[in-house]
């Protein structure tokens, strides 16, 4: 299995680069040497993507004495949803023995602000970014673009200061603030581009008709990006449900998001580690960003294409 | 344009002002105000709370003579390479996989996408079960009758660097992909026909013309897979703890270890201090090229 | 007289949400104790402190003292504290106390004589700062075991050692059948601690001292410490191949006897008794690895950070007295396998192990630990250099001891 892993680049490259031209008509034959390569070699890294996911499922299926005896590629003999229902409803952090199910509602609480006000915040300034420059306007866009990079463990202790100091340290509304600054390069980076990509004429036409900042925003431009609006909320749903760090850091536990419920859960160990219901854990807590992708597939690539593409 | 009674530059673009304060506060505040404040900390000998008590340059000459300091760099770089590298090449490839119009092209990309929307910690879990020698990869080809088989890179010091980054590519690489496939289809059909046509080989179109076509779309990958590897953090503590001994420590957690952990602020400021120096010095250059001064042609 | 109703009601409806919460105040209380064996010691605690009327609000918060400790300061710094909080007494929470983060128990203290209860009077040091009272100390846990696995040297063939020496000579023997001479799980602190053990039962508790509590560089660096780095090589031989992270998977390891013995303190011990083991019979316990028998008097403390709110105040004497309650001592600590921190409670159900504990304590036979010697940084190096040592067969004895001198040297 491991080859997979090892011989993958080599692999695909050979093909990508020799395969007979893109962009042809569709290919006659079913069976040609191309597309027994092409479909190939897609199939075999497929499956080493999915392989993850396949030994996640089967194994929180599997009871403990099952996953001692060792396969963890083998289909489950005697499939049992009890991990499942132990992970979201009674795993022990401490005390506490209400799973994850406590975690999911504080997690919803908190993303979803977070999601508005960060994307809110950000597109507006992409908007300003690219169609009213100022003086100087460069220059942040620039600090932004550079904090992107800036490790958030060097962060963390100005923020707590600075999150005590307006009374804000421990509370949701402190949380969902510093997933907004965070959330903010990447984000306006590609509201940026994909406002900057829009035709000169739509804004000119509406600025000679006397349109100012916010009518234009709202009439025109926001009609016009939905594709972008997708892909921001995909990032930051994703982004912010996943996020460890800061909601262990700048929460108080009854209001623990999931995720830091899982690293509880995960590493309370009673004993020997339940493997299976470590994984039904993980599985529950991927769920939503998971869901997220698989309704937004295609709409995900074109704002994808809208937002990162136009430079 | 906005030739009022005030000819005050400070009231032009009044509204777009406004509204960027949110940004500006977050670029100055945060980030510069943030980063100047830990600087200004690397400099004293602060222990659990902030105290300006300065010595000079001693925590740095401790962070450079401490061997698992050296040990995170020197990994930063392997992992960074390497997932530079095979991020862009794997991701671009997949992409252009994809791109020769086959059937299931919706499938494939879900597939290859789908890690993306699970966690870092999510990600280095699953790593570190598959990664098991006893119950995961090596275990099963063991069983299989390859006695001698072994694959155990979360427990050899010397290659773990290597398992983190196959977990990290499987998580990152779709996204890639995904930036490769929008740029490949904004290529107009008629430089495929036109290279064809001078019997130009599929190779070297792509090579001498289609990617510097998409200049814009592997500068955003860089950004994103950069941004990325100065930040590895969470993968690594779930799937090794830096672990085996100290053979898979990260800068990051360097940083955390000792801000936190050792309860000594000041070291792990300087540590910041000297990430945030060669993010600056890599990033600020080009991201003026890129992004800053007037519209480019 | 309507009137005089009037106010009657008025004042009984007002009283009323005054006396509600006083009489039940939520005090959160953070601490890591998340293990099977320390979920169940933690539970005696919530259960004596709900009896009083209050409710405890659990706090746990998964990983090891190391991940919660930044967590629990971060909170307090950031002005949002929690009721009451474990620490190791110790310098892990001087400056915090320094800064006026924490609430002086000094006026407590006096009111319930804890100078005259708390046995050994050394585990109130740990706690006192300038003079004043800061923490209640709930246990004492020393490092200093060596629990070994009765079935697996009986599957070996060889009678279960006495001491460390003969521990490595069975170790051969161990690996011939198929176990894992030593377990020592993956985390850092498990390898430092394990250094640490060998410092004092090889060495010697003047070695230890000498090292720690003087800081004595040349020392650090000479033939004694070479002698106690050697046993540490032996250790680091037989603990080869442990694939595990937590320490009590490898104590599970013990259990299951997979391997022969592990080096922990004394709360392995709560694990032994989760899995239904019995000392003596199912595994048996070495204090001072059978060489040099004294008690480390570590352990976890509670503190209590500054709060405005006087109800919450309250409850945290009302828990401050609970945690120090005879009763609740004893059904804490035979829960954790910790020592119970009064000499006055009867520890009856103890079982062998814990009585070869407090035979030492009485003797008087105790010494300081590194948490209350070494600053926190110190200790930090310490793990670093250690699970390296323990991860990499390639580090050679005279450079481990001559990165531990350089540690020495620097530490505070």
């Amino acid at each position: 299995m491991s080859d997979h892993a090892v011989s993958l680049p080599a692999g695909t490259g050979s093909i990508g680069l020799e395969a007979s031209g893109p962009r042809g008509p569709k290919p006659r034959h079913v069976f040609s040497r191309r597309n027994i390569f092409l479909y190939g070699t897609l199939i075999v890294v497929a499956l080493y993507y999915l392989l993850p996911l396949y030994v996640m499922v089967v194994t929180s299926l599997k009871g403990m004495p099952e996953i001692r005896l060792g396969n963890i590629f083998s289909p489950p003999l005697e499939i049992t949803f009890e991990p499942w229902v132990k992970a979201w409803s009674s795993a022990c952090t401490g005390l506490n023995c209400d799973g994850l199910s406590r975690g999911f509602w504080n997690s919803v609480r908190i993303t979803v602000p977070s999601v508005i006000l960060s994307i809110a915040i950000a597109s507006v300034n992409g908007y300003a970014l690219a169609n009213w420059r100022f003086k100087g306007a460069d220059t942040f866009f620039v600090i932004l673009i550079v904090g992107a990079f800036i490790p958030y463990q060097v962060m963390i202790y100005p923020i707590v200061i600075i999150l005590r100091e307006i009374g804000l340290y421990g509370s949701l509304s402190g949380l969902v603030i510093v997933h907004s600054i965070f959330g903010m390069p990447i984000l306006t980076l590609l509201f940026r581009n994909y406002f900057s990509s829009m035709p000169e004429e739509l804004f000119r036409a509406a600025r000679v008709d006397g349109a100012g900042f916010w009518g234009i925003y709202f009439r025109i431009m926001l009609p016009m990006s939905l594709p972008i609006f997708v892909v921001a909320i995909i990032i930051q749903v994703t982004g912010i449900w996943n996020d460890f760090l800061f909601g262990v850091v700048y929460t108080r536990p009854d209001t623990y998001p999931m995720t830091v419920q899982l690293n509880n859960i995960v590493n309370s160990v009673q004993g020997v580690k339940e493997y299976n219901v470590n994984m039904a854990a993980t599985i529950l807590t991927g769920l939503v960003p998971l869901v997220v992708y698989f309704i937004s597939g295609k709409l995900f690539v074109r704002g994808i294409a809208a937002g990162a593409v136009k430079g | 344009m906005s030739k009022s009674e005030r000819p005050n530059q400070l009231f032009r673009n009044l509204n777009a002002k406004v509204a960027s304060i949110p940004m500006v506060l977050t670029a100055l505040v945060i980030f510069v105000g943030g980063s100047a404040w830990t600087v200004l900390y690397s400099f004293t000998n602060s222990k659990l709370l902030p105290r300006l008590n300065f010595v000079g340059l001693d925590q740095y000459y401790r962070l450079w003579s401490t061997p698992r300091w050296l040990i995170s760099i020197e990994n930063l770089l392997v992992y960074g390479v390497l997932s530079l590298v095979f991020s862009l090449v794997i991701g671009f490839m997949l992409a252009a996989l994809l791109d020769q119009k086959i059937r299931f092209e919706d499938t494939f990309r879900t597939i290859f996408l789908y890690p993306f929307a699970l966690s870092f910690i999510v990600t280095g879990l699953v790593w570190q079960w598959l990664l098991n020698p006893e119950f995961g990869i090596q275990g099963v080809v063991r069983g299989l009758g390859w006695e001698s088989f072994n694959f155990d890179p979360l427990y050899n010091s010397s290659i773990v660097i290597y398992g983190i980054t196959i977990a990290a590519l499987w998580q990152g690489t779709g996204l890639i992909m995904c930036l490769m496939l929008a740029g490949l289809r904004g290529i107009d059909e008629d430089i495929w026909k036109a290279a064809r046509v001078d019997g130009i080989p599929m190779w070297k179109t792509y090579l001498f013309i289609i990617i510097p076509m998409m200049r814009p779309v592997f500068v955003t990958a860089l950004v994103i897979i950069a941004a990325g590897i100065v930040k590895v953090y969470d993968l690594v503590v779930a799937q090794t703890s830096g672990g085996p001994g100290i053979a898979s420590e990260v800068p990051a957690k360097y940083v955390y270890d000792y801000m936190f952990f050792a309860q000594n602020l000041g070291q792990g400021f300087a540590a910041s201090t000297m990430m945030l120096l060669s993010v600056l010095i890599v990033i600020v250059p080009w991201a003026y090229l890129e992004f800053g001064g007037r519209k480019r042609v | 007289m309507r009137y005089q109703f009037m106010t009657a009601a008025l004042a009984v409806t007002t009283a009323l949400p005054f006396a509600g919460p006083a009489a039940a105040t939520d005090l959160e209380v953070t601490h890591w104790w998340t293990s099977g064996g320390e979920a169940a010691a933690v539970a005696e605690f919530a259960k004596a402190f709900d009896a009083t009327g209050n409710r405890w609000v659990d706090g746990a918060i998964a990983g090891s003292g190391g991940t919660a400790r930044p967590i629990m300061i971060s909170r307090i710094t950031g002005g949002d504290p929690m009721g009451a909080t474990q620490f190791n007494h110790g310098r892990q929470a001087e400056e915090l106390v320094e800064a006026g983060l924490m609430r002086d128990l000094t006026d407590l203290a006096t009111r319930d004589k804890w100078t005259e209860i708390v046995q050994p009077k050394s585990l109130l040091d740990g706690c006192t700062l300038d003079g004043k009272i800061y923490c209640v100390p709930v246990n004492i846990h020393s490092w200093q075991w060596l629990w070994l696995s009765n079935a697996a040297f009986e599957k070996a063939g060889v009678p279960v050692p006495k001491n460390w020496n003969e521990y490595v000579a069975a170790a051969p023997a161990l690996e011939k059948a198929g176990i894992q001479p030593l377990a020592v799980g993956g985390q850092p602190w498990q390898a430092s601690g394990a250094f640490d053990v060998l410092l004092t039962a090889v060495g010697g508790t003047d070695t230890f001292l000498k090292v720690y509590r003087d800081k004595d560089a040349e020392f650090a660096a000479g033939p004694e410490v070479a002698k106690v780095f050697k046993a540490a090589d032996d250790a680091r031989k037989m603990a080869k191949n442990t694939n595990v992270q937590d320490w009590n998977q490898a104590t599970n390891l013990v259990i299951t006897g997979k391997a022969g013995g592990q080096i922990m303190g004394d709360w392995a011990q709560g694990e032994f008794q989760v899995a239904g083991q019995t000392a003596g019979k199912d595994y048996t316990c070495l204090p001072g690895l059978g060489l040099n028998e004294v008690i480390a008097t570590g352990g976890d403390a509670f503190y209590f950070p500054l709060l405005q709110d006087a109800e919450k105040s309250k409850a945290q004497e009302a828990l401050a007295e609970t945690l120090l309650d005879p009763k609740t001592q004893v059904a804490f600590n035979l829960k954790k396998g910790s020592l119970p921190v009064r000499g006055d409670v009867d520890l009856e159900a103890a079982n062998d192990c814990m009585k070869k504990g407090l035979d030492i304590l009485a003797k008087g036979s105790v010494m300081p630990w590194t948490d209350q010697l070494l600053s926190q940084d110190t200790q930090k190096q310490k793990e670093d250099l250690f699970s390296e040592f323990f991860a990499k067969p390639d580090m050679t004895v005279e450079e481990a001891q001559k990165r531990f001198a350089d540690i020495v040297a620097s530490a505070d």
